[in-house]
């Protein structure tokens, strides 16, 4: 049974989490992700779940890991200066394949820089925070229902390819408040554990047709080490070249080659468009109402918006841009996911940037100027 | 002894282990090993949790759940660990730059909020991994590779720190005195709420060389005559213990347990949500 509720964006990230099965939370106070920290405090101990408060924002990384290699699934959340903190652990979840979902709540940076203002400059972080060669799934919602829905998803697609998982939020989707639908029941997705002999010796085999490792969580009987050096089989580790490229190319495979599985976008008004925009997250909702105003005005706009944000759905925006005259790129930065959208798009039609670095909101007003001027840059 | 600790509780095929000749890790490793055996623990209830650093490379070699975190992330790892699965008994096996240079932080909010684990500290004074660079716990005036000058940081007694952050069970034990060491690590181990042991360990390679201590038999026949247990200490006048150091407990206290007081807030908190029923 569903139910209509009034809820906050931070808030469902937190009833998204307990309905995937989320049992574990570790977080330090950030703006403006804390009503995430204070909801998980007061619904956790309900469902038989831990709550911490760590003591900054590496040891609650750490702590989620922990949590998460003892079976339980686990989420920190944060923003911009804390996101930047936690990017060590990332890499070693990455690395030694332990489920865990990160928030960041975006907020205008660098540094300290705004921090209750909105922003989308974490994107290339998001990517690129942690550092080595490594698989990243980042997934952004646009609405407080979608801040439920991608919440499960995101422990979903986490636990199936042992990976970590960024919910990348912007300040506007956190502190909004509208209602929502929540579904009933749902089934939560819970990461492979392989009975194979072969699996209990190596842990970190792989069986035929699988992409991850199977092992069972820490106090179960089964013993073997963790560890985010290179690592063999065994999951100890080894300086081997052969083993290192086997590891990373798996890792790198894992996500790129289940890019269908794992992508997934929104199209608004694109069948008939000759100016498409991109745009994600808080700043899609203003896109949206430009390209209703657009469209009163007679010019065929549409909207692309990319729901999993990592990897960057470039197949499906390839395929628009044969068929588009422009792409207007709006995001609240100065222009990272544009880049991305260049890329994809490899010349085939023409591209614009509209953006913003002062911490204040992009308004439809803004993005229908930049849809009717066909500037090419909005700084 | 050894060979049937190693049997029970190593993993054969990884060894030998990658420390220098000489090295006091080895002993140390053992001296948890037959304390887990002493105390009769169930091997799948036990997670071992380390940093990274030369003591942190033990995790490797044990046969249990082990984990080797980041520098200076044990703890936190272990304290995740901990609360999601509070029947485990964690382990972390850490050394001096990882507990407490890195991972200061974490070690005396673990020891305020006195969750259940048992830290053990293979502090050898230097950083070996990297070659000797100086620690918090390279005495003053010694020399490291980053002092060639001599260092003039004040050292960190790392048990009295623990105690000081409000660790309920904080100890010193040392590489030489075997049995008192793994008694301070089992007394640790049975002890509920966060227990330390704050192990002095030799490193002959960098922190011996550099200091001019002799090799590893005159930096173990050093802690022979200069670290005293406790109950020999107790018999001794305060003009024999000038210049030595005591091995033994420094805290024991009863305080609450963090994760048996969160079982207590679950209780609670369902019991106020459950109203008037």
């Amino acid at each position: 049974m569903s139910k209509r509720v009034l809820l906050q964006g931070n808030e469902a990230v937190v009833e998204g989490a307990l309905a995937a099965g989320m049992r574990f939370f570790a977080g330090y106070p950030i703006t403006p992700s804390t009503e995430i920290a204070e909801q998980a405090s007061l619904r956790l101990p309900l469902c038989d779940g831990h709550f911490i408060q760590m003591e900054d924002e590496i040891s609650s990384m750490a702590a989620v890991i922990g949590a998460s290699a003892a079976g339980v699934k686990s989420m920190t959340a944060t923003s911009g200066p804390g996101f930047s903190l936690k990017q060590e652990n990332i890499g070693y979840a990455c690395l030694s394949e332990i489920p865990c979902v990160i928030v960041d709540v975006q907020r205008s940076g660098p540094s300290t820089g705004l921090p209750t203002s909105p922003s989308q400059g974490d994107y290339m972080q998001a990517r690129w925070g942690t550092h080595g060669d490594h698989p990243v799934i980042a997934l952004s919602p646009s609405s407080v229902g979608e801040c439920y829905t991608l919440t499960v998803r995101a422990f979903d697609l986490s636990e199936k390819y042992r990976t970590p998982v960024i919910l990348l939020m912007d300040e506007i989707i956190g502190h909004l408040r509208e209602g929502v639908e929540l579904p009933g029941k749902i089934t939560p997705a819970e990461r492979p554990v392989y009975e194979d002999p072969e699996c209990l010796r190596h842990p970190y085999h792989i069986p035929e047709g699988a992409w991850v490792p199977g092992m069972k969580p820490f106090g179960q009987g089964e013993f073997y080490n963790v560890t985010g050096l290179i690592h063999d089989e065994e999951g100890f580790p080894t300086n081997s070249n052969e083993a290192a490229r086997r590891l990373v190319r798996r890792l790198l495979d894992k996500i790129e080659k289940n890019y269908d599985d794992i992508v997934t976008v929104e199209e608004f008004m694109t069948e008939d468009a000759d100016t498409l925009i991109v745009c994600f997250g808080g700043t899609a909702r203003a896109a949206k109402e430009a390209v209703l105003e657009a469209r009163a005005a007679g010019v065929r706009a549409g909207l692309f918006r990319p729901v999993t944000v990592w990897p960057f759905p470039e197949k499906e925006l390839f395929a628009l841009s044969g068929r588009v005259k422009r792409i207007l790129t709006v995001e609240h930065n100065d222009g990272q996911m544009a880049r991305e959208v260049e890329r994809a798009v490899r010349g085939r039609c023409e591209t614009a940037f509209l953006g913003k670095i002062d911490g204040s909101v992009i308004t439809p007003r803004e993005i229908l100027e930049a849809v009717k001027e066909g500037r090419r840059n909005g700084k | 002894m050894a060979s049937e600790l190693i049997g029970k509780y190593m993993r054969e095929d990884k060894l030998p282990h990658i420390w220098c000749p000489g090295c006091g890790n080895g002993i140390l490793m053992r001296d948890v090993a037959q304390a887990i055996d002493d105390l009769g623990l169930d091997k799948r209830k036990v997670v071992i949790v380390s940093g990274i650093g030369c003591s942190s490379r033990a995790a490797g070699y044990m046969d249990f759940n082990t984990i080797h975190t980041t520098h200076g992330r044990a703890i936190a790892f272990a304290t995740g660990i901990k609360m999601a699965n509070p029947s485990l008994e964690v382990i972390v096996i850490t050394g001096d730059g990882d507990a407490s240079a890195i991972g200061g932080n974490h070690l005396i909010h673990a020891a305020r909020r006195n969750i259940g684990l048992t830290v053990v500290v293979f502090n050898n004074s230097i950083y070996g991994m990297t070659g000797g660079q100086y620690s918090p716990t390279t005495p003053r005036g010694d020399y490291g590779t980053t002092a060639p000058y001599g260092n003039i940081d004040r050292p960190f007694d790392i048990a009295q720190l623990a105690a000081g952050a409000g660790a309920s069970f904080a100890a010193r034990g040392d590489a030489y005195h075997v049995q008192k060491t793994v008694d301070l690590i089992k007394k640790g181990i049975a002890h509920k709420g966060f227990a330390i042991i704050d192990c002095l360990t030799v490193c002959p390679t960098y922190y011996g060389r550099k200091n001019k201590k002799g090799g590893a038999v005159e930096m173990m026949k050093f802690q022979k005559e200069n670290f005293i247990p406790e109950e020999i200490a107790a018999r001794m006048t305060s003009e024999q213990l000038a210049g030595k150091r005591v091995l033994g407990v420094v805290a024991n206290n009863d305080y609450p347990e963090l994760t048996e007081e969160y079982a207590a807030l679950i209780a609670r908190a369902k019991e106020r949500a459950g109203g008037g029923k």
